[in-house]
């Protein structure tokens, strides 16, 4: 009950002072970005990254809560978006609803049945750890899209008003395009907002204590095998309304965008973030989505420069380097 | 709060920096000179036909550059090509189209492939911009009407080569093997049965791969045990030749069908004995000997030691689809140019080509049959 | 019948591959403990070695295969040296995705030297076909199962009866007590890699001679396959890798040839995932007891 208590005057404290600058910042970031669209001063192309930015930034900061907090490695992350994307897109396609509610409703269906595989995927992770949990993890992405692509999948009416159905290899097509930067800037600031503030909840010191150790977690009376699933539940919700926000983007969607190199390159956001730190997470998910862009003159190269990068900043962060220039700064 | 105040001063100095490094990209548009957009993948997995594409394009803006440009009313215009790639990955190429258009293109030559293809068909159309598809085969990518299309599509394929294995090679049980991950192969294989099916034939066996397999022992073991009169494979050339190859290894001797993705298919196998007999579709040959495609293959091995595929006379086809119908408009406006486009006809090397009005090419497909180890039209 | 033993020689062709990519990767994860992803690409590299040796500069045969195998050796340390060394401290998390990185530079540096175009290859083992019966299985499969085989024995009669192989196990168990007793754990992890790219070589020239093409990717599926063999036949162990890929070969060819060959992939990591559950260390995987 003591215990409690002090959380509390924690919490009020963090009200009062940092959440209010949060929220300024918030607005100003908004204002700035629908300037910046609306008046046309981004060009084309970078008006058309911001929703695949938001959401990679979503998918980073929810595979964060698995990678970072919990300290279980998923490679089948892209499996969530993939489930999230394709629920999303049928629902859309398939309902005639008003526009607005449509979405709103695709997005919450979307994330609750990736949710619910999430809890699928939870199970196993009971009884695995480290390695053999990142190869399940990468099978699970693996069934999801040989699944996907044999599955007819109602999508829309046709002309004369009979249901088409699609087979899932074919892709989607048609899907409406509702995702805009107001909503991807919405989603991605209340996926930011939720899993900070589960991460600094009790919750969040439960998982943190679970990746230190988790038999030393269990003989305090930590329940472990139940903050592991949800844990794993909260991320899929996450990526499946990514996966929702982003297929509602694009006109089309193919089963082959979600295959196991992008969960690779979520958990490189990740990494490359720093395990464990949600600002390190979003900024390494806009710098990595951005950056192929600017290197698109130098084609050819791009992909073996951002391999070359990708290892000399692993190399440094782990470097001995930059703990003395830490401690310079310091 | 003092060091919240530093993070908001610091994060408006990288925002700002940001807004100053993208308000230097503005429109560069020069006098006298028709530039055409293109996309396609450059990198990746995907990378040949883009490339392909590419540089069939180059060598017809060359030529017709050297003839002394494009006469489009009174003023001539310089040809201009400017690619970008799409890794044939659908945000890249929302991303590629719009770059595109940031710098100024009159018209869209792409993309190569479908997915990235109907990725912006809807943006071009907004656009209003002539769009012409060299490669992308699916279905819908010529809804819009500003969208128009160089080759085949997928179940035109699949229709050719289901009446030609009933009508003429008088086939009436077929085994097919297809990619369940590639939206081409899938696309052709649904069309084929349906009308393999319609003409009176059965599928025996329908046996599937998934992308970068090179296995097939399996599904041809499958097949061969239900023994058909004909395997047909719609895939590209690479899954064409281990299947060939291994099916021989397999004492198999059932003769295969192929789609246009076959083109190419020789070059990559080690016993060409494998593929005699083997028929697929394709709308260009490089060892065609009439006279248009001699002197491009030369020019094109000339330039890039290669020899040139379907792909890259696609390229060169669309250039001088465009540039006939720059004539006919006798502007550049994009309205005038999409009119234009279904009142054209050019000698193409992929046939002779025009336009109706729902976007399709009229051209007849070529049957190719392999033959001593050489392909030859049927 | 004849069907279905045609089939298990079929999933056998596959199987024996993945069985011998299979022990490369668990050598180097029963060892260096990390997760080699790049494994794949390095016989990417020993096939367009041999490839380059044969076709391109016409050296013989036999000098080819033992220059492509040195010089995979040579590559594979080198890359341990650059890339994995400075990160022997870090988090395993940091290793993968330097791995992954390793892998993403074999693949595009290959592609910008080779183009992205297949090459057609003509298989260097030329054995016939033996027949059984109605049933043939082709030279390649036996030549590939063969060498599996004595791979298999000879890496664990290497680990069991070597001194290096003493030092090898000796680093697996505990990096700090090994080096307290005086071996180099540097060179031991060295030789590990030098054995492991040793084996993804003739793995390379196996699988080139079995398939007869050349690509930059080619190495990523089989790779992420024979990664699957050896957590089934539980990583870490030489024998469980072996018994790995081969089940994993038969079960793609009969859940191809007689459930779905659609949803093969979905089968076989299903059955991964279900042996894990009741096995969680793999088939031959030692289970061990964590303790605080």
């Amino acid at each position: 009950m003591k215990k409690e208590n002090t959380n509390k005057n924690i919490s009020k404290k963090v009200t009062n002072k940092k959440n209010i600058v949060s929220l300024v910042l918030i607005i100003a970031v908004y204002i700035l970005l629908a300037v910046l669209v609306e008046n046309k001063i981004l060009n084309r192309q970078f008006r058309s990254m911001i929703v695949p930015i938001g959401a990679n930034i979503m998918l980073a900061v929810s595979l964060n809560l698995v990678t970072g907090f919990l300290g279980e490695l998923s490679l089948g992350h892209a499996g969530f978006m993939a489930i999230g994307a394709f629920t999303g897109a049928v629902f859309t396609l398939n309902s005639n609803l008003p526009g607005l509610l449509e979405f709103i409703l695709a997005i919450l269906i979307g994330g609750i049945v990736a949710g619910l595989f999430g809890f699928l995927i939870g199970v196993p992770v009971l009884r695995l750890k480290g390695d053999y949990l990142a190869i399940v993890t990468l099978g699970f992405g693996e069934i999801i899209r040989s699944i996907i692509n044999s599955i007819n999948f109602p999508s829309g009416l046709d002309p004369e008003g009979v249901r088409i159905m699609r087979k899932g290899t074919m892709g989607l097509t048609g899907i409406e395009i509702y995702s805009n930067y107001t909503w991807i800037y919405i989603a991605t600031v209340i996926t930011i907002i939720v899993i900070v503030n589960i991460v600094n909840s009790r919750f969040g010191r439960i998982m943190c204590s679970i990746r230190d150790n988790d038999i030393a977690s269990e003989s305090i009376g930590i329940n472990v095998s139940k903050y592991k699933v949800i844990t794993f539940v909260i991320a899929a919700f996450f990526a499946g309304v990514a996966g929702v926000i982003y297929a509602h983007n694009f006109a089309i969607m193919m089963p082959t965008e979600f295959d196991y190199n992008r969960s690779i390159n979520i958990l490189v956001f990740v990494v490359l973030g720093g395990m464990g730190s949600i600002r390190g997470s979003i900024i390494a998910a806009i710098l990595l989505t951005v950056l192929p862009e600017f290197l698109r003159e130098t084609s050819q190269y791009r992909m073996l420069i951002y391999s070359i990068l990708l290892i000399g900043m692993m190399i440094f962060n782990n470097s001995d380097l930059k703990h003395k220039l830490i401690k310079k700064k310091a | 709060m003092k060091k919240s105040f530093k993070k908001v001063i610091s994060l408006g100095l990288v925002l700002s920096l940001m807004l100053l490094m993208l308000a230097g990209c503005g429109k560069k548009v020069e006098e006298g000179v028709f530039v055409i957009g293109g996309s396609g993948p450059l990198t990746g997995g995907a990378a040949s036909y883009g490339i392909s594409v590419k540089q069939g394009a180059e060598i017809a803006i060359e030529e017709i550059n050297e003839a002394g440009g494009v006469k489009v009313g009174k003023e001539i215009y310089q040809l201009k090509l400017k690619f970008e790639d799409d890794e044939a990955e659908k945000d890249k190429a929302v991303t590629a189209y719009n770059s595109l258009m940031d710098s100024g293109v009159n018209a869209i030559m792409g993309n190569v492939t479908s997915g990235s293809t109907a990725a912006i068909i809807d943006l071009t159309k907004e656009d209003g911009i002539l769009q012409l598809t060299p490669s992308g085969s699916a279905q819908e990518l010529t809804k819009h009407d500003n969208a128009f299309r160089l080759c085949f599509t997928d179940p035109f394929q699949g229709v050719e080569m289901a009446n030609y294995a009933v009508n003429e090679s008088k086939y009436m049980t077929a085994g097919i093997i297809y990619d369940n991950s590639d939206d081409y192969s899938t696309g052709v294989m649904e069309s084929f049965v349906n009308q393999f099916e319609a003409n009176g034939g059965t599928v025996v066996a329908k046996e599937s791969f998934v992308g970068d397999d090179v296995d097939f022992t399996t599904q041809l073991t499958s097949i061969k045990d239900k023994s058909p009169d004909v395997i047909f494979v719609p895939s590209y050339y690479q899954e064409a030749a281990y299947i060939t190859t291994q099916a021989a290894e397999l004492g198999m001797n059932i003769p295969f069908l192929g789609s246009d993705g076959w083109d190419g298919v020789l070059a990559q196998i080690v016993d060409a004995a494998d593929l005699e007999g083997a028929i697929f579709l394709s709308p260009f040959l490089a060892s065609d000997t009439a006279e248009e495609t001699v002197s491009f293959v030369k020019k094109y091995n000339d330039k890039y030691k290669a020899i040139p595929d379907q792909f890259a006379a696609d390229g060169y086809d669309s250039v001088y689809v465009i540039k006939a119908a720059m004539e006919k408009a006798g502007t550049i406006k994009n309205a005038d140019l999409i009119k234009a486009m279904t009142e054209i006809s050019i000698k193409g090397l992929t046939g002779d080509i025009s336009f109706s009005a729902n976007g399709e090419p009229n051209k007849g497909a070529k049957f190719i049959v392999i033959e001593n180890g050489e392909y030859k039209v049927k | 019948m004849t069907n279905v033993i045609e089939q298990l020689i079929n999933g056998l062709r596959t199987g024996s591959i993945y069985a011998l990519i299979a022990l490369g990767y668990t050598m180097v994860y029963g060892i260096a403990k990390m997760i080699n992803f790049a494994h794949g690409d390095i016989i990417m590299v020993g096939a367009y070695l041999l490839y380059v040796f044969i076709d391109i500069f016409k050296l013989p045969i036999i000098l080819s295969v033992v220059l492509t195998i040195v010089m995979c050796s040579l590559i594979g340390v080198f890359i341990e040296k650059v890339a994995y060394k400075p990160l022997r401290k870090a988090a395993p998390l940091s290793v993968l995705i330097t791995a992954i990185g390793v892998s993403f530079f074999l693949q595009n540096a290959s592609l910008l030297i080779f183009s992205a175009n297949p090459i057609k290859f003509e298989s260097i083992i030329k054995v016939n076909a033996v027949h059984i019966g109605n049933v043939s299985i082709a030279g390649i499969t036996i030549v590939t199962f063969i060498v599996t085989s004595i791979a298999m024995v000879l890496l664990t009669s290497f680990i069991k009866y070597t001194k290096t192989g003493y030092a090898m196990r000796a680093v697996s168990e505990d990096k700090g007590a090994a080096q307290l007793m005086g071996i180099n754990v540097n060179r031991t992890i060295s030789i590990t890699f030098a054995i492991g790219s040793l084996l993804a070589a003739i793995a390379g020239i196996l699988f080139l001679s079995q398939y007869q093409s050349l690509k930059p990717t080619m190495g990523a599926l089989p790779g992420i396959k024979a990664f699957v063999a050896a957590v089934l036949g539980g990583i870490g162990s030489i024998p469980g890798a072996m018994l790995g890929g081969l089940a994993l070969g038969v079960i793609e060819s009969i859940s191809k040839a007689y459930i779905s060959s659609q949803l093969s992939d979905a089968i076989v990591f299903s059955v991964l995932i279900l042996v894990l559950l009741v096995k969680p260390t793999g088939l031959l995987g030692k289970n061990f007891i964590e303790k605080v």
